[in-house]
Formats: structure tokens, C-alpha cells, sequence
């Protein structure tokens, strides 16, 4: 299939992404990165920077499989809200340390998407991406209808943050954040290992093409779950970390709206760039927040900006950027 | 009366007649989408909002114009067609270049702005509709009781179907429709005003959901929200019969719905979710589809 991330030519294609300069760019953006997790708590609201960083990731685990395996999902929510459900539950009714509600539900995403994975990359391009929308909408039908699992429409609520380990509380918000801020980098050096492993440069080769790839000696479709499920893996995570730090599961994490907010994020941040995801979680979480008490006027907005994206700004933000200073980011 | 593994034909007859209404208006969208991704090559994710579009006008011919059901069956396909028109000419044309990702992006955009539009105007807790006086009542069929309005929809929807069907594969029209989807640059070199053909081909498959649209609004009351969910199932649909055939995407739109509805009286929990187990059923069997061509 043609996909999105390269028909548009992100500024990376053409240049040589493995030369040193790139390489060293891309350390100083991710050390960059790692000094504004430090200072960020004693600038802005821990719980706001929290959130923020859920997304980032839920939508760093998205442009993996669209970016860099050529996949349009749009069923993430349903890894995404699993995990929370999973996460919250088990910390809920079975007790479970933070640490461990949060690994099973990542465990749980990993499980539902190496199924789904497995049915959807049995066809590809826009049929991909109803399949996987179709398969997400059965997750939340699933949970509509299992309210002793899931809390019906009222989700579960008051999900204990517990201790970390037994021992470190997290009811503190600083200290949540700490953890929170954690994972974030982790899952974020995650995926930049992943994208420049001979794992993702085969991935990229089979997102450019195809049976080329398959000539070459490579099962592509082995590739392409392989990137499907750790995609779906890292939306849990999020998920899963979202669950604790708002002490929240519902339904609308669930919802294909969530599937279309992660697709919109990676749009305005930049499709198949490493860091645009980040970028547009930032600037479409700050929105939400600004624009909270409009009502269903946010949808209305969100789908301008869909609009507007798709006809005028396809690189994203992160990806002007690369283009103008002509290296990949 | 007979009984049927326990389960009265009354509920029985009634499900399967509920299951077939769901089924017409699955056949008509997923006909719509079809035809469009055919020429177009993209799925129009905004198909469920202009399915509720249709309902909408249907209801403003109602309360603001005072015309009745019967208008508003012709005007809300011309009046919904119409925007489905100036969508392709102003936004779809730009993208038709790009991956044909761009244009579900696209659609999906132009779907929540539709959606959020109404909600604001018109809330979410749905808006009735009454059933048009000609076809109030029902028949006494001894083992059921039908009512007329369903009848119709039924019979209407079908009437249009086959008409579709009989417009593509049978006319002249049809003909150059199908000669642009299979290569549109030879057609236009016939002397085939492909771009125009482009235009009119999305502007009928919206008008198709509108007219959809105006038959729900009695049955389902008419709802900013109702063609969100739809839309996800008939996508289903469509990955189940594939969209290489017309008749195909009818047979599996009627089809799927009287599943639909049997699932209700057999196995009530299972009745939203059978037609996404149906859809991986064939994915593992016979993934390009019931009626698709291997890709």
C-alpha cells in the first residue's frame, strides 16, 4: 500500500537519517526533553502535565504503527481504555500496587492487540482502518455491556493510586508525577530504539514497498503485527497510567472519539516524525483545557482543525520544522 | 399459536422485522459507500452524518416550512446532495491526489463538525418525528402484526436499491460510471466528462444516505448522534461483503440485518456485537470479502 507518512515526504526521506549530525540532534532534543520533565512540575500543574504526557504517549504508540509501520488504526482507543479498565479494576478490587495494575494492563492491550492485530493486517489500507475502527467499536459495545467489570456508564471511579512498590505513596501528586514522568521517557527512548533498530528500518522498508520488501526475503506480515502490537502495548501503558492518575476508567476511552483525538494529535504534530506526537498531544490537551467549557463546540473545532490539516498543513508542525532545517525529527 | 424454541412468534416476527429495517438502511449507506469509494477511491466517513442530515431536514421541513413526510423524501436527498456536491468541488477535489487516507481524514473531519453542529443547535435527547398519516396503522397478518410505516420503509428501501443497481449496471449513464471506476483517464479520453461524473457520482451516494435518513426519522427519533454509531457498523458491513458489487453490498446490507435481528430474539446480549463477530468470521475465512475481488 502507499501510506501517509511517506506520500507527504516528510522532510527525513531524503536525507540520510543514520549521519551524525541527525544523531547528535536527536540526543540533544531528547535530553531537551528530559530537562523540561525536571522543571515542568514547578512551572505548570502536575496534574495538567500528567495528562499531557499520557497522551503524548498514547499518541507516540499511534505514530509508530502509522508513521513508521504505514498502518492507519483508527481503533486505538481500544487498547488505550482496556488498559485503563484492566489497570483500574485490578487496583481497585484486587489491590494491586500501581506498578503491577498498570504492567497488567499494558500485558492485557498487548493480548488484544496481537489478536486484532492478526485479523486487521489481513487487509490493507482503508479497509485496515474500518477493520480496526469496527474491532474498537466491539471493545466498547464489550464494555457497555459488562458493568460489573467495567462500571457501566458511571466507569470506575475512585481508583486507589496506592504505593508504588508497597512503599513509596502516590497520592501525592509530585510524586505521582515522578513515576508518571518516568514511564513517559521510558516508552518515549522506547520507540526511538525501536524506529532506529534493524526491527524498524525493515518496518520502514516494508512501509515503502511492499513486495519489494517480501522479495528481499522478509515476512512482511510478521513485521507488520510485530509493530501492531507493540503500538497497541505502549497505547495500554498510556492507558493504563492515564487509569491511576486521574483515578478514572470510562467509556470514553473506549469511544472512537479517542481513536480520532490520537489520529488528530499526530496530525497537527506531525505524521511519521519521532517527536510530532508529542508536540500535538501539547497543543490539542492545552486546547481541550482552554476550550472545556464550550461544550460540544470542542468537536466542531476538532474537525476544523481535521479539515484544515488535511488541506493545508500535512507535514504538522514538527514536520515543517525538519523541513526547514532540513533534517528528520 | 405456535412456538418457536420457546420464543413467541409476535417477538419473533417482530424482531425479524426490526432486524430487516436496520438491514434496508445498512443495505442503502453501505450502497452509498460503495458507489462512492468506487469512483472516488475514498470512504466517506461522513456518510452517517449525512444519513442524519437527511432526518434533520426531514424534521426543519416539518417544523419550519410545514411541508410534510412526502416532501421532505424528495427534498432532503436534493438539499443533502447539494452540500455532498459542494463538499467534493470545494474539499475532496484538492485531496483526490494524495493517499486515499487523506479523504477518510477528511470525511471524518467534515463528520464531527456536522455532528457537533446539530448537537449544539438541537442537543442530544433526539427530536420526534411522526409517522405520516397514510401509512399510520397496520395490517393484521394473523401470525404477526405489521405495521404499515415498516412495510414501507422496507418496500422503499428495496424499490431504491434495485433502481440503484439497475441505474449502474444497466444504463448508459451506468455504463460510463463503471468505465471511470475502472480506468477513469482512458474515459475522459472517450470525451467523458470524468470530473463531473466525479462530482455527481458523491453527490447521489450522499443524497442515498439522506434519503435513509428521512425513512429513520419516524422509527428512530431524529438525534444529532444517530449516524455516528451506524456509520462504525456499516463499515462492517461493507468489509463483510466487500465493494467490488452492488448487488452484493445490498444482499449482505439485508442480510446482516435480519442476523441482527434474529441475534436479538435468540442471544439479546450478543445483538450489537454480531455483525463485528461476523466480520472477523470472514476475515479468517475469506478476508477480500463475500462478494470482493482479491485485491
Amino acid at each position: 500500500m502507499t501510506d501517509l507518512a511517506t506520500s507527504e515526504a516528510p522532510a527525513g526521506a531524503a536525507l540520510a537519517e543514520t549521519d551524525d549530525g541527525t544523531a547528535r540532534l536527536h540526543r540533544a532534543i531528547l535530553i531537551g526533553i528530559a530537562a523540561a520533565l525536571v522543571v515542568a512540575p514547578f512551572v505548570a500543574y502536575p496534574v495538567f502535565v500528567m495528562k499531557v504526557l499520557c497522551f503524548a504517549l498514547f499518541a507516540l504508540a499511534f505514530n509508530l504503527l502509522l508513521g513508521y509501520g504505514g498502518l492507519l488504526s483508527f481503533g486505538h482507543a481500544a487498547y488505550f481504555g482496556m488498559a485503563s479498565y484492566v489497570c483500574a479494576y485490578t487496583a481497585k478490587n484486587w489491590g494491586l500496587t500501581p506498578e503491577l495494575a498498570i504492567l497488567l494492563g499494558t500485558a492485557v492491550a498487548a493480548g488484544l492487540g496481537t489478536v486484532f492485530g492478526a485479523l486487521a493486517i489481513r487487509r490493507q489500507g482503508i479497509y485496515f482502518a474500518m477493520i480496526t475502527l469496527a474491532l474498537a467499536q466491539m471493545v466498547f459495545f464489550f464494555s457497555l455491556q459488562t458493568p460489573r467489570f467495567t462500571g457501566g456508564e458511571d466507569g470506575i471511579q475512585a481508583v486507589p493510586r496506592g504505593k508504588l512498590l508497597g512503599l513509596l505513596d502516590l497520592a501525592d501528586d509530585r510524586a505521582l508525577y515522578w513515576l508518571v514522568a518516568a514511564i513517559f521517557m521510558a516508552g518515549l527512548l522506547a520507540i526511538y530504539r525501536i524506529i532506529h533498530s534493524p526491527f524498524g528500518q525493515i518496518c520502514k522498508a516494508i512501509r515503502d514497498n511492499e513486495p519489494r520488501a517480501i522479495s528481499l526475503g522478509y515476512r512482511a506480515n510478521q513485521y507488520k503485527l510485530m509493530v501492531f502490537v507493540l503500538s497497541a502495548a505502549l497505547a495500554g501503558l498510556a492507558g493504563a497510567t492515564k487509569a491511576i492518575v486521574f483515578q478514572l476508567a470510562s467509556l470514553t476511552d473506549v469511544y472512537w472519539t479517542m481513536s480520532g483525538e490520537v489520529v488528530l494529535m499526530t496530525l497537527v504534530g506531525g505524521l511519521g516524525t519521532v517527536f510530532g506526537p508529542i508536540v500535538g498531544a501539547i497543543v490539542m490537551v492545552t486546547m481541550q483545557n482552554y476550550l472545556a467549557t464550550l461544550g460540544a463546540w470542542v468537536t466542531v473545532i476538532q474537525g476544523l482543525i481535521f479539515v484544515a490539516c488535511v488541506l493545508l498543513f500535512r507535514e504538522g508542525i514538527v514536520g515543517v520544522i525538519a523541513k526547514t532545517i532540513r533534517k528528520p525529527l | 399459536m405456535f412456538e418457536l424454541l420457546g420464543i413467541p412468534p409476535q417477538a419473533l416476527f417482530g424482531q425479524v422485522l426490526l432486524g430487516l429495517i436496520n438491514g434496508s438502511f445498512y443495505a442503502i449507506l453501505s450502497l452509498g459507500l460503495a458507489v462512492i469509494f468506487g469512483l472516488l477511491n475514498i470512504i466517506n466517513f461522513a456518510h452517517g452524518a449525512q444519513y442524519m442530515m437527511g432526518a434533520f431536514v426531514a424534521w426543519m421541513a416539518l417544523n419550519y416550512l410545514g411541508l410534510n413526510y412526502w416532501f421532505a423524501l424528495v427534498l432532503a436527498p436534493v438539499v443533502v446532495g447539494a452540500v455532498g456536491v459542494a463538499i467534493e468541488r470545494l474539499l475532496l477535489k484538492r485531496i483526490a491526489h494524495l493517499d486515499h487516507l487523506y479523504g477518510l481524514l477528511l470525511t471524518f473531519g467534515l463528520a464531527l463538525i456536522i455532528q457537533g453542529l446539530f448537537r449544539n443547535q438541537y442537543g442530544s435527547s433526539g427530536l420526534p418525528y411522526g409517522i405520516p398519516p397514510q401509512l399510520a396503522g397496520g395490517q393484521n397478518l394473523g401470525f404477526m402484526f405489521l405495521p404499515n410505516y415498516r412495510a414501507w420503509v422496507i418496500v422503499a428501501s428495496l424499490v431504491v436499491c434495485l433502481a440503484t443497481w439497475f441505474l449502474i449496471e444497466k444504463t448508459r449513464l451506468g455504463a460510463y460510471l463503471r468505465a471511470a471506476t475502472e480506468n477513469p483517464t482512458l474515459t475522459q479520453a472517450f470525451g467523458i466528462n470524468v470530473p463531473l461524473l466525479v462530482t455527481l457520482t458523491y453527490g447521489f451516494g450522499v443524497a442515498l444516505a439522506a434519503f435513509a435518513g428521512v425513512l429513520a426519522a419516524p422509527v428512530y427519533s431524529v438525534n444529532p448522534n444517530m449516524g455516528g454509531d451506524l456509520i462504525i457498523v456499516v463499515f462492517a458491513v461493507v468489509v463483510i461483503g466487500g465493494m467490488g458489487s452492488i448487488m452484493g453490498a445490498i444482499v449482505t446490507g439485508f442480510a446482516l440485518g435480519l442476523v441482527e435481528g434474529l441475534t436479538k430474539v435468540f442471544y439479546p446480549e450478543a445483538s450489537s456485537t454480531v455483525i463485528f463477530v461476523i466480520m472477523v468470521l470472514v476475515l479468517l475465512v475469506k478476508p477480500a470479502g463475500l462478494f470482493g475481488r482479491p485485491a
